[in-house]
């Protein structure tokens, strides 16, 4: 077969060291462009929305991009630059959305139920427990029970 | 005690209800935080002639709708007739945002598709878009005399939505 030769021609070539690159920086400024992708990552992509706006490639994610860039560039701070999207695209955009009237069961809510199943963990131990320790059975029960078993049923069956 | 019983019951059926509403519901539509806001001024080239800009200013006392739309838009093109019929009406002026779009094409599918827009503005790099929390052309934003932003309808105008909602509250903001 000829196939096989050519596929490791291919591979071979492919895995050739010329064609790895090193990935071309994507700004002069590599300590903006990292808190660029800190706070992007922060943000969420409004088109694709379980994305933030440092993964998508969606266009509103580059251009929100190049928007937070700039402002940083001009010398904004990152809780300015995220008041400026909340501004627009409201609470949604960020990820860790902000303690508030509106957001008090999504933070307490987790707390509240688990709260709630621990309570009725602990009550059903509890009763389990009481059952555990009655005496299952009375003084007199318990008597009863061995002298039937030390009676022989031969002699019973008159 | 067999009412406890009943309490898995209770939950799951809770669970329903919310999961319910839940499947009515669209994710798409993020309320925006610009109601009851000023609109953001804009200063941008007409799209019928480039040397003019219009400023937003230029709409100040009169109630208008800010249609946001783009050649390249699909569901602008699921609307547009909707507009066309409803610019008839004279009811309220309509601008046009042009957004993330080449004015050629732009005023090629004017000329084909009708002109419902007083004037429609240029946005080529989508900059007063996000001025505006655009995310999913089309967006119709109501404002009022003040220059107020009163209502967002994200996504197409359906009649439904003009009858329902953009008739009534234009009709009161002109009242106003």
């Amino acid at each position: 077969m000829l196939l096989k030769p050519l596929l490791a021609l291919l591979l071979a070539a492919a895995l050739h060291p010329a064609w790895a690159k090193e990935a071309a920086p994507v700004a002069a400024d590599p300590v903006a462009e990292a808190r660029l992708m800190k706070l992007s990552s922060e943000l969420r992509c409004l088109v694709c929305q379980n994305q933030t706006i440092a993964d998508s490639n969606a266009e509103l994610a580059v251009d929100l991009r190049n928007e937070i860039r700039e402002k940083i560039q001009t010398g904004m701070s990152d809780a300015e630059i995220k008041d400026f999207m909340v501004a627009r695209y409201g609470d949604f955009v960020l990820y860790r959305p902000p303690v508030k009237n509106t957001t008090l069961v999504l933070w307490v809510g987790p707390f509240l139920l688990l709260a709630v199943g621990g309570g009725i963990l602990v009550f059903n131990l509890r009763r389990r427990r009481q059952h555990a320790a009655e005496p299952e059975l009375s003084r007199d029960e318990q008597a009863l029970a061995e002298s039937l078993l030390h009676t022989d049923p031969t002699k019973e069956t008159t | 005690m067999k009412a406890w019983y009943l309490i898995p019951l209770a939950i799951f059926i809770a669970m329903l209800g919310f999961l319910g509403v839940g499947l009515k519901l669209d994710p798409r539509e993020v309320p925006s935080p610009l109601i009851d806001k000023p609109a953001p001024v804009f200063r941008l080239q007409t799209l019928d002639s480039p040397s003019r800009l219009m400023s937003s200013e230029e709409m100040r006392g009169q109630v208008w709708l800010l249609n946001v739309w783009a050649s390249w838009c699909a569901g602008c093109r699921e609307e547009h007739p909707i507009l066309v019929e409803f610019a008839k009406t004279r009811t309220v002026p309509i601008y046009g945002l042009d957004y993330k779009d080449q004015p050629d094409d732009a005023r090629r599918w004017l000329a084909n598709f009708g002109n419902p827009y007083v004037a429609s503005v240029s946005d080529p790099d989508g900059r007063t878009g996000i001025e505006f929390g655009v995310y999913g052309v089309p967006e119709t934003f109501v404002i009022d005399k003040a220059g107020i932003i009163r209502h967002k309808q994200i996504g197409p105008i359906t009649p439904e939505v003009l009858r329902d909602t953009i008739l009534p509250l234009v009709k009161k903001l002109n009242a106003a």
